[in-house]
């Protein structure tokens, strides 16, 4: 397959795919996260790089025997290990009777929300959550300090300009898209706060929000756009959301529990689980969401870069 | 017995190493890219798997219902489809200063490029 | 306070980053990061005090105890490795600031302070806790941010190096993922302790094998053992001055520590050595590797790439260490740990300082260095004897160990390969020495002026610490025996 602009749709829709299987294989959050992250933004970056490195593959084929040997003896060594595997969906097996019986048993009276992954999530195992909230961060400043230009490109006004003209011809998907943006706003602050009843939380919420934005920024153009939202703002607004979610545990920890021990948070234990779920995935929500328009910005910013500048970056 | 208890898993192994086939022996670094996605992706899929009850439901406590499926293995998917959004936007990033840089984005005239420096 | 110390070694580097936002200006983010850095070096001191009197420290997370919660266990072992990363960390941060002046544009430096805290962060957290997927997260944030790190670099190779880290380092994690994902299927549980607990009923299946071969492989990618160590060299070299002295004192060893930590204390000595002919692959690879790797960095014309080349062949001596499975043999891996992060930090910091002031790291730009720049080459000759062996030196001592446990082993072939893989060194060594001491400059061209103050202070802080170790060896030695003393103890 030689056009990369149908290996990313192709991601895209395995992306999708695998969504639909997780929701059969009842991991309804997951399913969620992975139709957003992986059919929707990861697709998107790679459509965005492709749009800038060039729609076909110009490669030699050569024999590749050493990858398919590689490929061979893991795959099989991966098959032979799941010959003394427990079968698929078997309720003795033990990875379903040790830690987890106490969450779907203890959960509702230790912290008192319905789904039992977000109260996982955010509280039993809240540290790896942070750690989650760190790499996306991470990769949003990696992004940044790849992407920044060093020096205000040449001709900046003429090629924003040249956005917006072709705009005009996507009328239709403008009007449609106006009135949709608050509503997919909207249902990104729903996701957000429902997270305890039902599918939802910090990352879907904050991916739907940001998608939001992509969308506007997309069929108004990146000038438009970059009125909008301040780049620098949403810099700040990012730090600002991992730094909240430190900021729950630093207060677990002056009230005299340990980092992220939500008990401490109010005088009722079950109500202190609720405040720090809440704040803690306030925190995610912000910083996935500020992170994902960083990436986006980024990378449309730098279409039309090379083409015109050349390699002394 | 044991295939029909097991294929599942086989499927999943058998989609790990097309993702990886992809990576290793593609020279295109986007399809590289691709295919370290579908490879994450697929070890996703293995995960949920063995979190799967039968007759179980979704882990979201609701009236009537007794058998949940695992929920453990569902959290530690959410963070790591993150870390996978997270490489992957990083691995395009450099794709592209790449690109700028050498002018193509495939491993061999990249190679050849080095070379001649040398 | 003191009890939430485990949690705050890692809390600090890791809010510090974003608070960097914040600060507008490069310098302040300098001495922000700076301070901060040192804070965590004081923190790891006060752990490895309290962890070598009074043994092992759990703290739980979120009030949760394991496995249910994840835990953080620092033990002698862990606390070693604190102590080293944060220190490292702090001293390299000195040259920071003038370093990247010249290596890295201006409105990009706020980012390499935020990313390179980050990398602290994640390096910490992998040696601090106690549950299996938690080290996968941190490992990310820690590789994450060193990918980004890399590709820093001035370059367009360093952003070619970065991209095959990425790839080799991903493969690696998730191959990482999958071992952690087939003992949990098999276990039920995360945390490391439980795990300890659990897998001896299940050590014989299949799928624990598997597990093993999958988490094994995964880390010696992230090890550069031989073969899998085909990332480093370019990565090493084509980064950032700072970058490469931090993560060659630094990645390389949280590796190790990983090999160590899961062969000892969750699957179990006899269970990692007897399933697969660990011992002696091992042993074979490490060695190998010690010479592939010397004989290609005596043929090198760029000399970062050099000592990204030695980096791999330290790596096989701590492997070798590693393989004999006496308690002689860890500590001897263990010196040898913190031994070459003061080596090599003292080393790549003193190329940073001729980078800065003449702009490349080529064998053939040295000449006559050696007048021009007495301090800096002086240093790097330091580095070189250190990494030879020569008595006097922090070299000398693990190698001396690592001599020691391999003659107690019965292993004589071992020991006189050991000796021949020092000879290697000389070469190489040598050959930088007779360039910079022996041949007249360039005709022509610019006489170099020696480093600043900001390069030469803690290049001679690192040098003069290969000197005081290699002469008082309590320290190191106490801790490094203490720690793998417990680590066989606690193993079945």
């Amino acid at each position: 397959m030689k056009d990369l602009f149908a290996v990313a749709m192709l991601s895209g829709i395995y992306g999708l795919l695998s969504a639909s299987l997780f929701v059969t294989m009842d991991a309804v959050d997951v399913a969620f996260t992975e139709a957003s992250v992986g059919a929707g933004i990861s697709t998107l970056l790679m459509l965005t790089t492709v749009a800038m490195t060039g729609r076909s593959e110009n490669t030699v084929r050569h024999k590749p025997v050493l990858a398919l040997v590689v490929v061979f003896v893991t795959g099989a060594l991966l098959i032979y290990g799941t010959l003394d595997m427990p079968y698929f969906g078997d309720v003795q097996a033990a990875a379903n009777l040790h830690v987890a019986p106490r969450y779907i048993q203890d959960s509702f009276q230790e912290i008192g929300v319905d789904n039992i992954v977000t109260s996982v999530l955010a509280s039993y195992r809240a540290f790896d959550t942070f750690g989650e909230v760190v790499v996306i961060f991470t990769a949003g400043i990696g992004v940044l300090a790849l992407l920044t230009f060093t020096r205000r490109p040449k001709g900046d006004t003429e090629i924003n300009s040249l956005n917006d003209s072709m705009h005009e011809q996507y009328l239709i998907v403008r009007i449609v898209s106006k009135i949709l943006i608050p509503f997919i706003l909207l249902f990104a602050l729903y996701v957000q706060f429902h997270g305890d009843f039902g599918p939802g939380g910090g990352f879907q919420a904050g991916v739907i929000f940001a998608a939001a934005i992509i969308l506007y920024a997309m069929l108004f153009g990146m000038s438009v756009a970059r009125r909008v939202i301040n780049q620098s703002f949403v810099q700040l607004f990012a730090a600002v959301g991992v730094l909240t979610y430190g900021s729950v545990g630093v207060a677990s920890m002056l009230n005299g529990g340990n980092f992220l021990d939500y008990d401490v948070l109010s005088d009722d234990p079950v109500a202190g689980q609720h405040l720090g779920i809440l704040l803690i995935e306030l925190g995610v929500g912000i910083a996935v969401a500020t992170v994902v328009i960083i990436i986006f910005f980024n990378f449309a910013g730098r279409i039309g870069f090379s083409k015109r500048e050349g390699n002394k970056e | 017995m044991m295939i029909l208890g097991l294929y599942n898993y086989w499927i999943v192994v058998v989609l790990m190493m097309i993702g990886l086939y992809i990576v290793i022996a593609h020279g295109n670094l986007v399809k590289k890219t691709v295919g370290l996605n579908i490879f994450q992706t697929s070890v996703f899929i293995f995960y949920i798997s063995l979190g799967k009850v039968d007759g179980g439901s979704a882990p979201i406590l609701a009236e009537g219902v007794n058998l949940y499926s695992n929920p453990l293995p569902h959290v530690l998917i959410l963070t790591a489809i993150v870390v996978s959004l997270a490489t992957t936007a990083l691995g395009l990033a450099i794709v592209v200063r790449i690109k700028e840089a050498y002018g193509s984005i495939e491993e061999e005239k990249i190679q050849m490029e080095d070379n001649k420096e040398c | 306070m003191l009890a939430h110390l485990p949690v705050l070694q890692v809390l600090i580097p890791l809010m510090a980053a974003p608070l960097c936002l914040f600060l507008r200006r490069p310098y302040l983010a300098w001495i922000f990061t700076l301070i901060v850095s040192g804070l965590t070096f004081l923190i790891s001191i006060i752990l490895l005090q309290q962890v070598m009197t009074s043994g092992s420290i759990v703290y739980a997370m979120g009030g949760w105890e394991g496995p249910w919660g994840i835990e953080y266990r620092i033990d002698k072992l862990s606390a070693f490795l604190l102590l080293i990363i944060t220190a490292m960390s702090t001293v390299i941060l000195c040259a920071a600031h003038t370093s990247i002046r010249k290596e890295i544009p201006k409105n990009r430096q706020i980012y390499f302070y935020i990313l390179y805290l980050f990398s602290l962060t994640g390096m910490l957290g992998i040696v601090s806790t106690g549950d299996v997927f938690n080290v996968f997260v941190f490992l990310e944030i820690s590789s994450l941010s060193a990918y980004a790190l890399i590709a820093l670099g001035e370059d367009r190779r360093a952003l070619w190096a970065a991209y095959q880290y990425l790839i080799m380092g991903t493969i690696g994690a998730t191959f990482i993922l999958i071992g952690i994902g087939l003992m949990y299927q098999m276990t039920g549980t995360l945390n490391m302790d439980d795990l300890a607990r659990r897998l001896p009923e299940v050590a014989q299946t299949r799928t624990v094998f598997v597990a093993f071969v999958f988490f094994t492989v995964g880390v010696c990618l992230k090890l550069a053992l031989f073969p899998l160590h085909l990332w480093l060299p370019n990565a090493y070299a084509y980064a950032p001055s700072i970058v490469t002295a931090f993560l060659a004192a630094t990645a390389t060893k949280i590796a190790i520590y990983l090999l160590i930590r899961f062969t000892f204390s969750v699957f179990g000595l006899s269970f990692s050595f007897t399933t697969l002919p660990l011992q002696t692959l091992f042993v074979v690879l490490g060695l190998v590797g010690i010479f592939v790797a010397s004989t290609a960095a005596i043929y090198q014309k760029n000399v970062k790439h050099l000592f990204a080349y030695s980096s791999v062949a330290q790596v096989g001596y701590m492997i070798v260490g590693y393989s004999m499975g006496t308690t002689i043999g860890l500590m001897a891996t263990l010196l040898h740990l913190f031994n070459h992060a003061l080596m090599k930090s003292a080393l790549f910091l003193a190329l940073g300082a001729v980078m800065y002031r003449i702009g490349s790291v080529q064998l053939s730009g040295f000449q006559g260095l050696g007048r021009q720049m007495p301090f800096t080459m002086a240093a790097i000759v330091a580095g070189g004897l250190s990494l030879i062996g020569v008595p006097l030196t922090v070299g000398f001592v693990s190698k001396w160990y690592l001599v020691l446990a391999s003659v107690e082993n019965g292993w004589w072939p071992v020991a006189v390969l050991i000796l021949l893989g020092s000879l290697l060194t000389i070469i190489y060594i040598w050959r930088i020495v007779e360039v910079a001491y022996f041949k007249d400059p360039i005709v022509g061209s610019e006489p170099a002026k020696e480093a600043p103050l900001a390069f030469l202070i803690p290049i001679w802080l690192l040098v003069g610490a290969n000197f005081y170790f290699g002469v008082d060896t309590r320290l190191s030695i106490q801790v490094a025996q203490a720690a793998s003393q417990s680590l066989f103890g606690v193993s079945p």
